[in-house]
């Protein structure tokens, strides 16, 4: 069936289908209101973070950024991402292996609540944080006498991103896992491989581009969240402010050195927000393909492809 | 949890072990501790905390920008589905990589970005602040902001049952003689519509939620700007934990309901068309 549509759709400029199709007016009216919500929504808010934060010049831009305040929020926030991003990749590689490998009773339960972190504001999620470990928390005598400091410290900072970021490997990992299969594998241990190999040697080269997928995402999210962190941060300049903790500070001193500071932190996290856009596009485009070459390979057995199926007999 | 094995794979103790141990530990206990000690108060304590004249703006202005935003967000982002996926034009595959941006922005560079944009001398506050329109720091720029945070909900949800759409269906109604306004309307609107719901639905919960961007471009202000998840912060700050805990019990049982709500749509939506 899906053939089917596509060879329509090729020939899909002939008269007889005109009727499908939209007059060119409302085509073209259609593509102009698009563009225009792309353009006003998207286009111009990216744009405009890196016009405003060169405005005064390299020299100036170069100036915040080295600034002692600034560079240590950028070391903590790779500190930060650092830790949370291998801790989810961790937990995503392990919960996708037993969700997708494996046959068990719950299966959706399980998913549904690994999901559970994306519909929970940041905000809310700060705050169970600070009711387990705050002053007048759970745990917050104990941590007391024991001069713990988890919150407006760094320990509560990477608690709260590994929570705002904990889906994210493992829901792009269970589905290319269960595309997999488990042939292979069993393959594998079959010819007398140890599990670990198994998984070193078959599973982790089928799922890399996967993986990869998961962890820019994760990333990029860990390394600017801002809600979660800001509740648990106590914002102490030049100790616990993240790239958009200083941010905020910057623009919230509302004087307009300040402001072209604020905008060229505020760069940096944008050029990230590119970078793992373009990842994320080459890898959508790499296993378009590779799902479109795997397509065909069905289809030139397939009765539905008669035209692939005489073009690959000639060859 | 009974595992009933249908392979020789190894593994499954120890990685569903550490998957169960990870989950409680970073999501479930905070989680349930919130609950738990919000649920210490009486019910008319959590009740008056929660619903107080503060809290109750905020919630209007929460849910109501929310809800203005995924409006918004469904009605563009179906043109925008619509005009990825039907139509071939210079620059296509770049607009489609764009729609990911506000996945992708941190919150706090959108905040930031929207605000200047809007202000007097920004890109476009200078053209729309003399007509009368803030777009910074007031309830539209609420709208603003949560219009961006949702936008690539509905667009995504949307294209690949755009792509899946069987075009016989329109051809055999335009073959019938209806015209193609007429098929859009008897024929591809119902088709779409539950996967608009969901991706407006999941738009709307996104926005419930957000406070990153929101608070550098609103006004911030008690009972007029003012969004709910602030509302929690500036009372954390004051160390009011049990007022604080009461607006994140509301919100937390709304983002719960929601989606709940959402997966009853999905399996709605996925009814429409099956591949």
């Amino acid at each position: 069936m899906e053939t089917d549509t596509k060879l329509l759709r090729r020939g899909g400029d002939t008269k007889s289908q005109r009727g499908t199709e939209e007059s060119p007016f409302v085509k073209w009216l259609l593509i102009t209101i698009a563009l225009g919500f792309v353009v006003v929504f998207l286009l111009l808010p990216l744009a405009n973070v890196f016009w405003q934060s060169l405005a005064h010049g390299l020299a100036v831009y170069w100036e915040s950024l080295v600034d002692s305040d600034t560079r240590s929020a950028i070391k903590l926030t790779l500190l930060i991402a650092g830790i949370s991003v291998p801790l989810n990749l961790l937990f995503g590689v392990a919960a996708a292996w037993a969700i997708a490998k494996f046959n068990f009773k719950g299966k959706p339960m399980l998913i549904s609540l690994i999901d559970l972190p994306f519909a929970i504001s940041p905000v809310v999620a700060g705050l169970m944080f600070v009711v387990l470990f705050g002053r007048q928390g759970f745990f917050g005598e104990w941590l007391d006498t024991h001069e713990i400091k988890i919150i407006f410290a760094v320990p509560g900072m990477v608690l709260a991103t590994v929570f705002i970021t904990f889906p994210f490997v493992a829901r792009e990992l269970i589905p290319v896992m269960e595309a997999t299969g488990t042939e292979q594998e069993q393959a594998a241990l079959t010819l007398g491989a140890s599990g670990w190999q198994t998984f070193w040697h078959v599973t982790l080269p089928s799922v890399r581009w996967g993986l990869l997928y998961g962890v820019i995402l994760c990333n990029a999210r860990a390394m600017g969240e801002f809600g979660a962190v800001s509740v648990v941060s106590g914002h102490i300049t030049g100790q616990t402010d993240t790239m958009p903790l200083r941010v905020e500070k910057l623009y919230q001193s509302a004087s307009a050195a300040s402001m072209t500071a604020a905008f060229a932190v505020a760069s940096l996290l944008a050029l990230l927000a590119l970078i793992t856009l373009v990842i994320k596009t080459f890898l959508e485009w790499r296993t378009q393909r590779e799902f479109a070459l795997a397509q065909r390979s069905v289809s030139e057995t397939s009765p539905l492809a008669p035209s692939i199926q005489v073009s690959s007999r000639q060859q | 949890m009974a595992a009933r094995k249908f392979n020789a794979l190894p593994g499954f103790g120890l990685t569903m072990g550490f998957t169960l141990v990870y989950l409680s530990v970073i999501v479930l206990i905070p989680i349930g501790g919130l609950i738990f000690k919000a649920l210490g108060m009486s019910w008319a304590e959590l009740w008056r905390l929660a619903t107080t004249e503060r809290a109750m703006a905020a919630y209007r202005l929460t849910f109501g920008a929310s809800f203005i935003a995924a409006l918004t967000n469904a009605i563009f982002g179906t043109i925008l589905a619509w005009v990825l996926v039907r139509y071939h034009f210079p620059g296509r595959r770049f607009v489609d990589a764009l729609v990911d941006i506000p996945f992708a922005l941190p919150t706090a560079v959108a905040g930031l970005t929207l605000a200047n944009l809007y202000s007097g001398n920004g890109w476009l506050g200078q053209f729309l602040v003399p007509l009368g329109i803030q777009g910074a720091y007031s309830q539209l720029g609420v709208v603003i902001a949560l219009t961006f945070v949702g936008l690539p909900f509905v667009v995504r949800t949307l294209q690949p049952v755009l792509e899946g759409m069987e075009r016989e269906v329109e051809e055999v109604a335009a073959t019938l003689g209806a015209g193609r306004l007429r098929t859009f309307i008897s024929v591809v609107a119902p088709t779409l519509f539950p996967t608009i719901i969901t991706g407006f639905a999941l738009a709307f919960a996104r926005a419930v939620g957000e406070y990153g961007s929101v608070i550098f471009i609103s006004s911030n202000i008690p009972r007029k700007s003012e969004i709910a998840p602030l509302v929690i912060i500036t009372l954390l700050e004051q160390y009011e934990y049990t007022g604080a805990m009461a607006l994140a019990v509301v919100l937390l049982t709304i983002s719960f309901s929601l989606l709940i709500a959402i997966n009853l749509l999905e399996r709605w939506a996925s009814r429409y068309h099956q591949h």
